[in-house]
């Protein structure tokens, strides 16, 4: 390893000096540069969120008051909201793409492809990803199925509205629901393109990891952000091949008249010539990406929630072993807990049993998590800085959303609740908010290095982060309570038999906290727009921290540092560490000791 | 186009605010202060920390005074008062947990807020420490999975030595269907392949088990009998969800799935039930006010509430999803076989 890592060191450090002149088109459009892309990744998941954001509020609109008329319904949904009454197509078509953008477009690409690209390199000691082309291919690659998805919002029939999981016989059958037509064509191709690019990205990430760590940087050295990245990667490369046959096959079921997943059809007066095929054969398929999705979205989010929290606790990393090692059991639990999506599905009730008893295995890594974050804070020196913020509350929404999770878990329970808005509001609060959290995070800590030292105001970032805490919290507490008294999911109006009546005032409740909280998101936006161009600049290393990416010069250049890589010579999480005679910090008056820094006289040897 | 216009109208607007704050930025004086927390940011967002964990406990016990009456009532079926048994005792412990964790987390993050002159101490490992706190959810979580299993093989292995009602439930966009086995109480062969006129469930004609079925469109059940329901799609994914009984199984084409429950509580018996009646008074005080705001607007009055169990559709099935349900009516032994006897048989019904 260090053979060759130094030898490419050398190389890389000597063409250096003459390198070619970047145009605007290769600096800021068809940029090789892992820092440019993560930026590209950033922002383009920031426009997808705004879409998807927006749209949770269109349809909170109609659950809290059903029926009635709001403008702003008839001036983006036009002719799906005559007169500004919502219809009932395109509520559900809502739902659907709310889904597929906040999970895939945002807190899959907009997350991990921006802090994967932007921190492996970096925090790793490299002058780039493994191969700057195929990291170029993957970001254009999501950037041309983001315009795929937000283009087929606008076809004749209305997009994809079968729900975000597409299940068959209803996203097959154009006959079923008008938005199974070209909406459904096109919601397809634009995944199959997704996965994609994630494939590229992921490749190029373990790649990246496994080959290109400077001098010094041993697997066990690694901050938790690029081991969380790493196996991130990792699942993805597992899963998402499986969401793809799933879709290729769909897609033969849909325009060749193949039968995988369709059979004894009477639709529309006909009977269809489908025979054989089951639906339950694309659930298994679709959860087998579905479930580690989930960690796909929430490893990265936990992994910049460690590196945050240590940085700003002052406090190394309560557990570093601990912490690698639930990555890695969670990444492996999660490929094979995905049919606890299905047990009412018609599978053998003994399947259920195992994957019942799987799926609460994976709480024991999670709670480890949660215990060695809440240690971590313990006896710290917290430096509440926004980023900081958004972490302790990442852990809060991950230990509320988890625990329900133990109900959801649980076959027998779940008979009773599967399909409610308590699973709504479960995985909103572990995955959804949690995630964002992450990223929110992940931006306000590094923000400084993707914009040259700028910094995002901070009192703003407290406003946001309040508002935001309190809102998810008023959002996604009271949804329990409805799901608990039996409403459905994916009901456009709760209103239209008696039995569910008294639970329009929750809605009213719930819809006020989603527009609130939606409205801060703005603050954020201002905060992200202004501070790009015209955020106070800060020190080189603004929150102490010691990894590497804060020894890189501000400016960013090709290649990420100027001078040679500097080489490792200790973990990432000396904070506070006491010299032997405990007199002094190991560097005296300093209170933190970079990763390139070289073991100090008077400083007893860890086994890190 | 519209919507295009929109969003082009948003994105200038976001311009001219930016704009608008650029010269706002530049005709004050820059201010020397940081954007990295400094001991007053500390201490205001520590007790802020302090504040929203209190924050959460209140929420919470809002949500239980203020919504606790709109959760579903007991359990009108044998083996749901199993699953409300287990899911008391895992909420219990899901509450005890969250109450302690979110306290620590909080509080630890309102106690060690930063301070110049304060120093963290250095805690990177401790192995009992981690080992405690992976073996107690290995222990909770070990009974928790153990007494779930055996609740759910309970409910899910059928056993049909006790002559169990047959009724199989038809799901097609938007509506319901219920079928008796009649007499014999043996369902007749069925396929979608054979949908014609009036024989709207593709039933065989030919099959002498098919000739005493009933077919109704609302669900009648006997009190007190352990009834199998066979359920079955005409043409995309539905799940027939029960909430009363506490019971959910999906109905997939081209596959029959079942459940089994025993209803131990009449319609008449769970409308005479305290949380009933209450959930019922709320709902007709909520649809007479409704009915005030109708009049005044001319429309047609709401209809007064009365409960009756209900059969919904729970699986996304197009866009009535929302609309597709039956009534269940639970009847003593006797009214059912009164009403059965009403019912014509499906051989009667082909005739006509």
């Amino acid at each position: 390893m260090s053979a060759h890592a130094e030898a490419h060191v050398v190389d890389h450090h000597d063409d250096h000096g003459h390198h070619h002149k970047e145009t605007f088109v290769t600096k800021y459009i068809f940029s090789q540069d892992h820092k440019m892309i993560s930026k590209q990744y950033l922002i383009t998941g920031l426009f997808m969120g705004i879409i998807g954001i927006a749209m949770s509020i269109l349809f909170r609109l109609q659950l809290a008051w059903p029926e009635e008329p709001f403008t702003v319904l008839e001036i983006f949904l036009g002719k799906w909201a005559e007169g500004g009454v919502m219809d009932p197509s395109v509520y559900l078509a809502l739902v659907t793409i709310h889904g597929t953008i906040m999970v895939f477009f945002v807190l899959t690409a907009g997350l991990s492809g921006t802090f994967s690209n932007l921190l492996i390199p970096l925090q790793i000691g490299a002058r780039d990803m493994a191969s700057g082309f195929l990291n170029m291919i993957s970001y254009w690659l999501f950037f041309l199925s983001s315009v795929i998805m937000v283009f087929s919002l606008f076809v004749e029939a209305g997009p994809a509205s079968a729900g975000w999981t597409i299940y068959p016989p209803l996203s097959a059958l154009p006959q079923a629901i008008p938005g199974s037509g070209a909406g459904m064509t096109l919601w397809l191709v634009s995944m199959a393109i997704f996965i994609a690019s994630s494939l590229l990205g992921s490749l190029n990430y373990i790649v990246t990891v496994l080959n290109l760590r400077t001098k010094g940087m041993s697997m066990t050295r690694l901050p938790l952000t690029i081991w969380a990245f790493f196996v991130t990667a990792i699942i993805g490369v597992v899963s998402f091949p499986v969401l793809l046959s799933a879709a290729l096959m769909l897609i033969m079921d849909r325009s060749f008249g193949t039968s995988f997943f369709l059979s004894d059809i009477y639709i529309a007066g006909e009977v269809l010539h489908n025979q054989g095929g089951s639906p339950v054969l694309f659930e298994h398929l679709f959860w087998f990406l579905g479930h580690p999705e989930v960690y796909i979205v929430l490893l990265p989010a936990l992994g910049i929630t460690s590196e945050v929290i240590a940085t700003n606790a002052r406090k190394p990393i309560f557990g570093y072993r601990a912490m690698v090692a639930s990555i890695l059991a969670i990444a492996f639990l999660s490929t094979i807990v995905w049919g606890h999506h299905m047990f009412i599905s018609g599978m053998n009730p003994f399947l259920g049993s195992v994957f019942t008893f799987t799926t609460l295995l994976i709480a024991i890594p999670s709670a480890v998590k949660a215990f060695n974050y809440i240690t971590t804070l313990w006896k710290g020196n917290l430096q509440l800085n926004p980023a900081m913020l958004f972490s302790i509350a990442l852990v809060s929404t991950f230990i509320t959303g988890g625990l329900t999770g133990i109900i959801l878990g649980d076959s027998a329970l779940d008979i009773n609740v599967h399909d409610t808005y308590f699973v709504v509001a479960h995985f909103h609060l572990v995955m959804g908010i949690s995630a964002l959290y992450g990223l929110f995070a992940g931006v306000y800590h590094w923000f400084p290095k993707m914009f040259e030292s700028r910094m995002m105001n901070k009192n703003l970032g407290y406003v946001h982060f309040w508002v935001t805490a309190v809102g998810a919290y008023g959002v996604f507490f009271p949804m329990h309570f409805i799901g608990m008294a039996g409403l459905p999911r994916r009901y456009y109006n709760n209103t239209n038999f008696p039995y569910f009546d008294d639970l329009t005032d929750v809605n009213v409740v719930i819809t006020i906290f989603a527009i609130i909280t939606s409205a801060a998101q703005l603050v954020f936006l201002y905060n992200f727009i202004h501070s790009m161009f015209y955020g106070k600049k800060g020190p080189q290393n603004p929150w102490k921290s010691n990894t590497l990416e804060w020894t890189a010069p501000i400016k960013h250049i090709h290649g990420n540092w100027d001078g040679p890589i500097p080489h490792v010579h200790r973990w990432a999480y000396d904070y506070s560490k006491l010299n032997m005679d405990e007199s002094d910090y190991v560097i005296p008056g300093q209170d933190y000791a970079p990763q390139h820094l070289p073991l100090q006289e008077n400083e007893e040897e860890m086994h890190h | 186009m519209t919507a295009f216009l929109v969003v082009l109208v948003i994105i200038l607007f976001g311009v001219a605010v930016m704009q608008m704050s650029r010269i706002f930025k530049m005709s004050r004086q820059q201010s020397n202060t940081s954007e990295i927390a400094n001991d007053k940011d500390n201490n205001t967002h520590g007790w802020l920390m302090l504040a929203f964990v209190l924050f959460i406990y209140a929420l919470c016990i809002y949500s239980f005074y203020e919504w606790g009456d709109v959760m579903l009532p007991r359990s009108a079926s044998e083996h749901g008062v199993e699953i409300d048994q287990l899911w008391l005792i895992s909420m219990i412990i899901i509450f005890v947990v969250g109450i302690i964790t979110q306290w620590l987390l909080h509080y630890f993050a309102f106690k060690y807020r930063g301070e110049k002159s304060q120093k963290a101490t250095f805690y990177a490992d401790n192995d009992r420490l981690e080992f405690i706190w992976t073996i107690i959810p290995v222990i909770v979580l070990a009974g928790l999975i153990i007494y779930g299993l055996f609740t759910w093989t309970d409910i899910m292995n059928i056993d049909t030595d006790d002559d169990p009602l047959v009724v199989e439930l038809y799901a097609y966009q938007f509506d319901w269907r219920a079928r008796y086995g009649g007499e014999d109480n043996t369902l007749g062969e069925a396929n979608v392949r054979l949908i014609e006129g009036i024989n709207q469930l593709g039933v065989d004609a030919s099959d002498p088990y098919a000739q005493d079925d009933v077919i109704v469109n609302e669900l009648h059940l006997p009190k007190g009998r352990k009834i199998l329901f066979k359920m079955r799609s005409q043409d995309v994914l539905h799940s027939a969800y029960m909430p009363h009984f506490r019971a959910q199984m999906n109905c997939v084409p081209g596959m029959i799935t079942q459940f089994s429950f025993t209803p131990t509580l009449t319609t008449e018996e769970m409308r005479a039930t305290d949380e009933m009646r209450d959930k019922v008074q709320k709902i007709n005080k909520i649809r007479t006010e409704n009915n005030i705001a109708l009049a005044a607007a001319g429309e047609e009055q709401l209809e007064m509430y009365e409960f009756d169990y209900l059969l919904l559709c729970n699986k996304i099935c197009g866009n009535s999803h929302y609309n597709m349900q039956m009534k269940i009516i639970v009847e003593d032994e006797e009214d059912f076989n009164a009403w059965m006897k009403e019912q014509q048989t499906l051989a009667t019904v082909l005739k006509q």
